[in-house]
């Protein structure tokens, strides 16, 4: 007996939509397998992991701080990756955003007024922009690999942000710790309902970024542009549509977001630079583009998944007392699951002796491979 | 009927007694920057914490744990949760942990908080703590140059702060004691643990010809590497001796076991107030791995530079000290300030390297 999967000659509409609840389904019992093997109820560990969180207005607030640089880098990223941009780093962008948007608080700390925030949340969206402006150029007059070149200038990013703090932006009452002056109110990110928890603006704006481009992509002839070169370069130039200001377009649109996502967490939930801002909100946000199916919308919701088992973690940790290597696991393990059962929207599995011959009308299916740009 | 009745009064009685008990029970919290399994800072942390819990009891105190807990937003919620998950005091065990403690402090003034390696209390509920490690360090220097047959150690050390250069500093020093022109080579690996970069430290400066390395990072790596290229190295945080039998001369050992016992202790007797301890040798919060892999004369000199240091009779920074570049910082007998000493960031005479900025 072998086990096949077989290509659908079209997407499977209803795994779409149940896939991601079988991966769940999956989980769910992988997860009681994982903890039952540890000594621990099983039901416990799920119940930390996925519902306690959920259970306190403080915790859901937390969810959205965790989710919001998630989100709003991972729309970004959809564009990049739907029109075939593989700018791997975001990360970068994140934290030249955050250094562009610090500039204010940190070097002119007297200069105080409601002015100050726009004009940092702008200065960081021009910074994440911009950085990501240099790879998006090196493709399109060398035809560099942009995974290399985006790739390399996180680490570039990171190590400049290190020698800002420990050197020239370094605090001067802070008995030469590496870090930054602490940023004056009015150059905090408020708190959208300061009552409750310390969720702050960022996540509004994510959603509403993740908003603003579903429509661009799902209603608007630029959505359609973007999706056409992704998919056949040759068939967008035909259609009159320029690849090179495509390039442009979904790095300046990523950076910008990862700019923006940056100088976010730097004044809502730190509140001054440090050496390291990001946990890797980055890459993790390629992860939740993906799960997301680059759809904007799809994206919220995985944003908030990718968070919440941050969130379950920390909890699985302290209720039932499992290692922070577990949690990892069993992270992993969700992601695992739910990639894996998307492979059932575009194959179905065949139980039998004979192998099955591959149709042939698939191959308009497969990507166009990229090349001759510009 | 009346049986019944007696049970159900008597589990009554027995489920109260029981939930008095669970109430009683005091909740002690920690929160490491790396996983315990590093022996290294995080590793020595938390067996001051199981010390803790052994001395006072396992019916008495509850303890919890987040490991690998990044500094910054992420701190913040993960300090947030120990206060409101019952948590009587909670432990931060790293710098960056500072504002991120402060904050909730404010928000819970119910829940006691202890910062390991800070300077900020900016409420009633918060204390500070740390160890003078540049006290061992000295010991170290006076080793090193005992047995340093080329006079140059290499040291691996992970950011300029203050506690850093310090313990440079006071490694030189008690080179110098020994050997004044003892030399030092510092390689920056910018990370407290990251086994291959200190790995590469390490190959990098004994290639430069240093015959002892020393490191202010938490791995166990240097000492592998300087066992493999055959040379005599110190440990670091914790008795590192089972990655070097032939290798490590001694270690800085972080003895936070007295501290955690006294400090949950003060929890359960309502005694807990606001310090800010500094803790060496004498405290016992500072503790030299047993001296191996050397002469007896040269373990005589250690042991009588320890006993000197742990009684107070003498402080590493006591002058002449000549900064890097030769210019007087401490006269003929000062004793250096110990706000001087928090906020350290130069060199003195004999260090081969350029300060990062």
């Amino acid at each position: 007996m072998r086990i096949e999967l077989v290509k659908r000659p079209q997407q499977s509409a209803l795994f779409a939509a149940i896939s991601p609840f079988i991966a769940f389904a999956i989980t769910l019992v992988a997860g009681a397998i994982l903890f039952s093997l540890l000594g621990k109820a099983p039901l416990n560990g799920l119940y930390a992991y996925f519902v306690e969180p959920l259970t306190e207005v403080w915790s859901l607030h937390e969810l959205a701080i965790k989710a919001a640089p998630l989100i709003m880098i991972g729309v970004g990223l959809s564009i990049c990756f739907m029109s075939n941009n593989w700018n791997i780093g975001a990360e970068g962008q994140f934290v030249v955003g955050a250094i562009a948007g610090s500039i204010l608080p940190v070097v002119f700390p007297d200069f105080q007024s409601p002015l100050v925030l726009p004009l940092m949340l702008l200065m960081g969206i021009a910074g994440g922009a911009a950085y990501a402006a240099i790879p998006a150029l090196l493709k399109v007059r060398f035809n560099t690999n942009e995974i290399l070149s985006s790739l390399m200038l996180v680490y570039v990013a990171q190590l400049f942000l290190d020698w800002l703090v420990r050197g020239p932006w370094r605090n001067p009452e802070g008995y030469n710790f590496p870090e930054t002056r602490n940023f004056h109110a009015s150059a905090v990110l408020p708190e959208v309902l300061p009552m409750s928890g310390r969720a702050h603006w960022g996540f509004v704006f994510a959603i509403l970024a993740a908003l603003i481009l579903w429509f661009l992509v799902s209603r608007t002839l630029k959505g359609f542009e973007i999706r056409l070169l992704g998919q056949s370069p040759r068939a967008g130039r035909f259609a009159g549509f320029s690849s090179a200001r495509m390039v442009f377009f979904a790095f300046l649109v990523a950076g910008g977001l990862a700019g923006l996502a940056g100088i976010c967490e730097v004044s809502g939930a730190i509140g001054q630079l440090r050496p390291t801002i990001s946990p890797g909100y980055g890459f993790a946000a390629i992860i939740v583009a993906f799960l997301g199916r680059l759809n904007p919308l799809g994206i919220i919701a995985a944003g908030l998944v990718l968070a919440l088992s941050y969130l379950g973690g920390e909890a699985a940790q302290i209720s039932i007392g499992v290692s922070d290597k577990t949690v990892r696991v069993f992270q992993g393990l969700l992601l695992f699951f739910v990639l894996a059962c998307d492979t059932l929207i575009h194959y179905r599995v065949q139980i039998g002796k004979a192998p099955a011959v591959q149709p042939k009308a698939q191959s308009h299916e497969q990507p166009e491979a990229a090349h001759g740009h510009g | 009927m009346k049986k019944t009745i007696l049970a159900l009064a008597a589990a009554t009685a027995l489920m109260s007694v029981g939930t008095a008990m669970a109430q009683e029970k005091t909740k002690a919290c920690f929160i490491y920057v790396g996983p315990i399994g590093d022996f290294g800072w995080s590793y020595q942390h938390h067996q001051g914490v199981l010390e803790m819990q052994k001395e006072i009891g396992e019916d008495k105190v509850e303890i919890a744990y987040l490991e690998s807990v990044p500094e910054g937003a992420d701190a913040e919620r993960a300090i947030e949760r120990f206060a409101r998950s019952g948590c009587d005091i909670v432990f931060t065990t790293s710098f960056g942990y500072m504002d991120a403690t402060n904050k909730v402090a404010g928000r819970f003034p119910d829940v006691k908080f202890e910062h390991a390696t800070g300077y900020k209390r900016e409420h009633p509920n918060v204390s500070t703590y740390n160890s003078k490690f540049h006290e061992g360090r000295y010991v170290q220097g006076v080793i090193a140059a005992s047995m340093s047959e080329v006079g140059t150690a290499g040291y691996i050390a992970s950011f300029p702060i203050p506690e850093v250069v310090m313990g440079i500093d006071a490694f030189v020093l008690g080179a110098q004691s020994v050997n004044p022109d003892f030399k030092v080579k510092v390689v920056w690996a910018n990370t407290w643990f990251d086994p291959g970069k200190e790995a590469d430290a390490a190959k990098a400066l004994i290639d430069q010809g240093v015959d002892i390395i020393t490191q202010h990072t938490d791995s166990t790596a240097p000492m592998q590497v300087a066992a493999e290229r055959g040379i005599k190295a110190f440990g670091q945080a914790s008795d590192m001796i089972e990655f070097g039998p032939e290798t490590q001369l001694t270690s800085i050992v972080d003895d936070w076991g007295p501290y955690y016992i006294e400090r949950v202790k003060a929890v359960m007797d309502g005694t807990w107030e606001q310090i800010d301890v500094w803790g060496g040798m004498g405290a016992g919060h500072v503790v030299m791995a047993p001296y191996a892999n050397m002469p007896d004369d040269v373990k005589k000199l250690a042991e009588e530079t320890e006993a000197k240091i742990a009684s107070g009779e003498f402080d590493p920074f006591t002058g002449p000290i000549n900064k890097q570049d030769g210019s007087v910082w401490l006269k003929e007998g000062e004793v250096a300030e110990e706000g001087v000493l928090l906020g350290l960031n130069f060199y003195v005479e004999g260090v081969d390297d350029q300060l990062p900025q």
